[in-house]
């Protein structure tokens, strides 16, 4: 069986994330922030080492600015709802995933100002169009990293000097890139960092979080969650500090466990080496997938313009086709479709049909790139036009 | 409630604030140890951070140094 679908879960993990987790059902157990006895306070450490790790990934200074949640989508929902209001003015690219599209279309109905940039059909961003639609009561830049149907990168350090310059926040939907792609909160000027932590961290699902930086007010980011938090609980009121503020409820203990195995595994790793290794098997994709006949690929077809996500259609086949296909005759394992990105999919010209996606992670080899390629080249010569 | 001679705890608003504290004290060599917080001095996260009384004003210094928000220092 050949896993190519990373950019939904990453997957196979590591031998250490499960370790870490079955040591922390075992061994541990206890609520990480409730109690004051030696296991919760182990607990508390696990959840506070994969803080550290992972701003240590981020290049965050101070690892209580991480928030942790359920996933990326919480942490885009918090980031969102939580920050804008009537007369507000956000601008978002084309390309962003529904985890962004849907709560900015539900704050547009709530008097939220909207303006889409378009990228081009292969996912490229001028930074200067997202310049040139700056109003007055522009709060935020809402902008994806790296786009999870074609993988194509966008410039965020040079939207994050935009953003700096005219005084607006800069969220980044890091879900495709955290873990795959070297990212430093301060030096691309980003002020919410938006992270899932199943993909490229390593981590299980049921976990992400949100970066919130130092540019913004703690009183107007307004929590989604609000409840038991294990400190000032003589209070009726929500705590005010990070991260108690919006970390309401007992986190994912177990997850995060995993989770800074994970990160803690890359770290070892290097991110620079992840990137290189991926970066060898999108070219060697990329060059194998240009040679079959009937297929088209989408995007830049240049390796380091992207993550190691491929989009393609075959002339004469529906994606499912492929897809199916794939999975029955030849054990390839790939999502086909849309990929919760209609407006990504509009933008290449591939909606309301969609693609097949190939996403590869650390743990793939050049061995099942190649593999996957004659299994395609196969499949595509066996089907008449 | 006599505590152990000489010591003292660190009070914290956060769990997380606390066990970021212990970690920089003992990379700083200072013997700080989590413990629940005492219900004489009950505030607010279940968890303190008990140190030597002497190292207190290197651990005031050291959480200034790092930014990390506490709430009071008290004898045992
Ligand atoms: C670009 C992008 N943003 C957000 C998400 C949402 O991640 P999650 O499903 O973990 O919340 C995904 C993945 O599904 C994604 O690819």
């Amino acid at each position: 069986m050949i896993y190519l679908d990373n950019a939904a879960s990453g997957w196979p993990k590591p031998p250490e994330i499960l370790e870490a987790m079955a040591h922390f059902m075992r061994e541990v157990g206890a609520n990480p922030g409730r109690s004051g006895h030696r296991l919760a306070v182990e607990a508390a450490r696990i959840v506070y080492g994969t803080r550290e790790a992972l701003a240590t990934l981020l290049g965050i200074s101070d690892p209580l600015r991480i928030v942790f949640g359920a996933n990326a989508t919480e942490a885009l929902n918090l980031a969102l709802i939580g920050l804008l209001r009537r007369g507000d003015h956000v601008i978002t690219s084309s390309m962003e995933h529904n985890s962004v599209v849907r709560p900015l279309r539900a704050l547009l109905r709530r008097g939220v100002e909207l303006s889409v940039v378009h990228c081009t059909p292969q996912g490229l961003l001028n930074p200067r169009e997202i310049e040139a639609v700056i109003r007055p009561n522009t709060r935020l830049i809402a902008l994806i990293h790296a786009s999870n149907v074609i993988g194509t990168l966008l410039p965020i350090a040079e939207v994050g000097r935009i953003a700096r310059r005219y005084g607006l926040l800069f969220l980044v939907d890091a879900a495709q890139t955290a873990g795959a792609v070297p990212i430093d909160v301060e030096a691309d000027a980003i002020d919410l960092l938006a992270f899932t932590g199943h993909k490229a961290l390593m981590g299980p699902q049921g976990t992400g979080g949100l970066y919130i930086g130092p540019r913004v007010a703690l009183d107007e980011l307004e929590p989604i969650l609000r409840g038991g938090t294990g400190s000032h609980s003589e209070s009726e009121e929500q705590p005010g500090f990070l991260p108690d503020r919006y970390e309401s409820g007992t986190l994912n203990g177990v997850g995060l466990a995993g989770l800074g195995a994970g990160v803690r595994y890359l770290l070892e790793a290097g991110v620079q080496r992840v990137r290189e290794h991926e970066l060898g098997l999108t070219r060697r994709l990329l060059d194998g997938l240009a040679r079959i006949p009937r297929v088209i690929v989408y995007g830049t077809k240049k390796a380091e313009q992207q993550v190691a996500t491929v989009s393609f259609n075959v002339e004469g086949m529906e994606p499912s086709e492929v897809g199916l296909r794939l999975d029955e005759e030849h054990s390839i394992l790939c999502r086909v479709g849309l990929h919760c990105s209609p407006g990504a999919h509009r933008t290449i010209g591939t909606f309301p049909e969609g693609t097949v996606r190939w996403s590869l992670g650390y743990l793939n080899t050049v061995a099942e790139v190649d593999a996957a390629l004659a299994a395609l080249a196969s499949l595509v010569e066996s089907t008449p036009e | 409630m006599p505590g152990p001679d000489g010591m003292a705890v660190v009070l914290f608003d956060s769990v997380q604030a606390a066990i970021q504290a212990e970690h920089a004290a003992r990379a700083e060599g200072i013997a700080a140890k989590l413990i629940p917080v005492p219900r004489h001095l009950s505030t607010d996260c279940g968890m303190a951070l008990r140190i030597p009384r002497s190292e207190e004003l290197q651990v005031r210094a050291l959480l200034e140094r790092l930014g990390i928000a506490y709430r009071a220092v008290r004898a045992l």
